[in-house]
């Protein structure tokens, strides 16, 4: 907001404290805001209450032990975050992994994309007031957490993927549950879109708000659905293919009024072409091997190498350097999407109310494991 | 054949795994078990045959053999080497992901048209240039860094700042910390890295003029490695907090970390960390 404050009433400005210990700010956000009667004037938001050094900790570890500690990071969305480690390690020693694995990952990060994508979908619902989705969303979650107990045993921190390809081969009858599950999702999406998409209390609390030019989007280094609900077509998964992505075909969502409504028309979208990409994944499956012939220890050249995959919440990218024939990276970066989105966030409430600062939090869909690493 | 050539000529035949003279003495002497086994037995004059005959030729032939069978069987390898090479030849070339790994080369890339375009906007600005796994990766001078940046985005189209981050060489001569860039254009999808050395105790200015994206980034190096960014208009800490003692990713910084009650409360802790204050010396715990 800018201008003079002509206030009606003698209001002095109030700084309040919003988190960190409330259920809108999804995890330990704290956000220090500073309101005018209810319009919001300044938000400084205050991050590190769960920083817990992961990058710190990925300097002592061999490259493949770095891997658990990745699910940590975005821990609503383990397996892409695993992916991105892997495919920046891979880049870095020269492996290529074989077809059957990258199909498999593939299969695997898309499960996670929708089982994020539906986490963001309840928690976005229910911050703004809408709390039927929620139990239509964790109950179609649960199926697919169920596929992925099945597949590594863990339903969370997964831990499934490995430098060189996967850890395990599909279970029996695998497939045929997963495929059912991915045929009768397109169904379930339609169901949660009856409950919001036109719904006119949910459009009067998400058009117009949080609004991000496109030029806007690209300085304050937005990614993922932000960026892409911008009006800019563009994800990692098309610009710099991994696994096996450039022979899937999909569809990339962007919206035009690059406002929260649209944000979430594009993550619905996505959920869609995601369940697209695991039908044909599933089609297409390979035989073969799942492991890349890699040698037991690895040991890495000298040099920097960056690594990007596109997790459900934007660019998650690795930056490793290595001395020569190290077994350990001698640093290792982790570009957290959430962290460079939220930075966003005092930009996009300015001058909204501060119920609006709760649609903002969750169209950006942060998660503070990430962002605190 | 040459198994059972090697066995002594007993009476007792010898059994068919390999058991040797030994242990057959030793059941023997025990004598608890004189035919422990019966399953030999039925074999046994089978083996006695092939047992008997050859018990003289045994110790002579050996060396004999193994003359013509050296000749023969390097014949033979020789033959199957080539069959091998052959087959490779023939078959096509084993897909990547079954040969071993090739990791990438760091190549000169100076003149690279990105690193040419640079070097000739500003004069010295490029110190090094290579490229390894893919990524461009230029070295340049910390003084001219916001004119660099500046440079890369309004003439070279890098709006985008995807990720800033530093490293920590504490041995290095040069300078200890590198700091490092890492751009994007959208225009061809173009990824060029920037890598410049700082000192420990030197200033180097923010290019949150030119990206706003820097802001965050920026603190969020100062805070864990302790380079200070010049006109970056908030340099607070962001992951730890204000009073921190330290820089965590600092090489010489402990993995177990630091006693950080000191900040928090100046009058429970000592100032500048140190062991905590008991009660009886003095301290009001």
């Amino acid at each position: 907001m800018s201008g003079p404050k002509t206030s009606l009433f003698d209001v002095e400005e109030m700084e309040i404290n919003f988190g960190p210990q409330h259920p809108a700010t999804h995890g330990v956000l704290r956000v220090l805001v500073k309101l005018d009667g209810e319009k919001i004037v300044d938000a400084k938001p205050i991050i590190g209450y769960l920083h817990r050094g992961t990058e710190k900790l990925f300097e002592t570890m061999d490259f493949p032990a770095c891997i658990p500690h990745t699910d940590r990071m975005d821990y609503v969305a383990a397996a892409t975050n695993n992916q991105g480690f892997c495919v920046t390690m891979e880049k870095l020693l020269g492996i290529s992994i074989p077809p059957r694995a990258a199909y498999i990952r593939m299969i695997l990060a898309e499960l996670q994309r929708l089982a994020s994508h539906l986490v963001w979908f309840a928690t976005h619902a229910i911050d703004i007031g809408a709390i039927t989705p929620y139990f239509y969303n964790f109950r179609d979650r649960d199926e697919i957490l169920d596929l992925f107990e099945e597949y590594c045993g863990a339903r969370l921190t997964l831990n499934t993927m490995k430098i060189g390809g996967v850890p395990f081969e599909l279970p029996d009858g695998w497939v045929d549950r997963c495929r059912a599950a991915a045929d009768a999702f397109p169904h379930k999406i339609d169901e949660y879109e009856t409950l919001l998409t036109d719904n006119r209390i949910w459009k009067k609390r998400t058009i117009g708000i949080g609004v991000v030019s496109p030029e806007e989007a690209i300085e304050w280094g937005l990614t993922g659905p932000p960026l892409r609900g911008s009006g800019i077509r563009w994800d990692i998964r098309k610009v710099f293919p991994y696994d096996r992505y450039d022979e899937i075909d999909f569809e990339i969502p962007i919206g035009t009024n690059c406002d929260t409504y649209d944000r979430y028309l594009v993550r619905v979208e996505e959920m869609r072409q995601s369940v697209r990409i695991i039908q044909q994944c599933l089609d297409r499956l390979p035989d073969g091997p799942i492991m890349a012939r890699a040698p037991k220890v690895l040991r890495a050249k000298e040099g920097m190498v960056y690594g990007s995959v596109e997790a459900p919440k934007g660019e998650l990218g690795y930056f490793v350097v290595t001395t020569e024939k190290s077994t350990k990276p001698y640093r290792c970066r982790v570009r957290p999407p959430s962290f460079i989105n939220l930075q966003a966030l005092p930009a996009m409430v300015e001058g909204h109310l501060v119920a609006d600062l709760v649609a903002v939090i969750g169209t950006l869909d942060i998660v503070l494991g990430e962002i605190d690493r | 054949m040459t198994d059972e050539t090697l066995k002594p000529p007993e009476d007792a035949p010898a059994d068919d795994d390999h058991t040797q003279p030994k242990d057959e003495a030793a059941a023997d002497a025990t004598e608890q078990t004189p035919e422990p086994k019966v399953e030999p037995s039925e074999d046994a004059p089978a083996s006695d045959d092939t047992a008997k005959t050859p018990p003289e030729p045994s110790t002579e032939a050996k060396p004999k053999l193994t003359d013509d069978e050296k000749a023969a069987k390097i014949a033979a390898a020789k033959a199957k080497a080539a069959a091998k090479k052959a087959a490779e030849a023939d078959a096509e070339p084993k897909p990547p992901w079954e040969e071993k790994p090739v990791p990438p080369e760091r190549i000169d890339a100076v003149d690279d048209p990105e690193v040419v375009a640079l070097a000739g906007g500003i004069e010295g600005s490029v110190l090094s240039a290579e490229r390894f796994a893919g990524d461009l990766t230029v070295t340049v001078p910390p003084g001219k860094i916001v004119e660099i940046c500046g440079f890369l985005k309004r003439e070279r189209g890098f709006s985008f700042l995807v990720d800033f981050t530093a490293v920590d060489w504490p041995e290095r001569e040069e300078g200890r910390f590198d700091v490092v860039y890492w751009m994007h254009r959208f225009d061809d999808e173009f990824r060029l890295r920037l890598v410049t050395v700082v000192a420990e105790d030197q200033i180097i200015e923010s290019v949150t003029g030119v990206w706003k994206t820097a802001n965050w980034m920026e603190r969020e190096v100062w805070d864990l490695y302790g380079i200070v960014f010049a006109n970056h208009p908030n340099l607070e800490r962001i992951l730890t907090w204000e009073g921190f003692n330290g820089h965590p990713l600092r090489k010489d910084f402990p993995l177990e970390g630091i006693d950080t009650g000191a900040a928090i409360y100046p009058d429970v802790y000592p100032p500048g960390g140190g062991p905590v204050v008991k009660d009886d010396e003095g301290g009001k715990a």
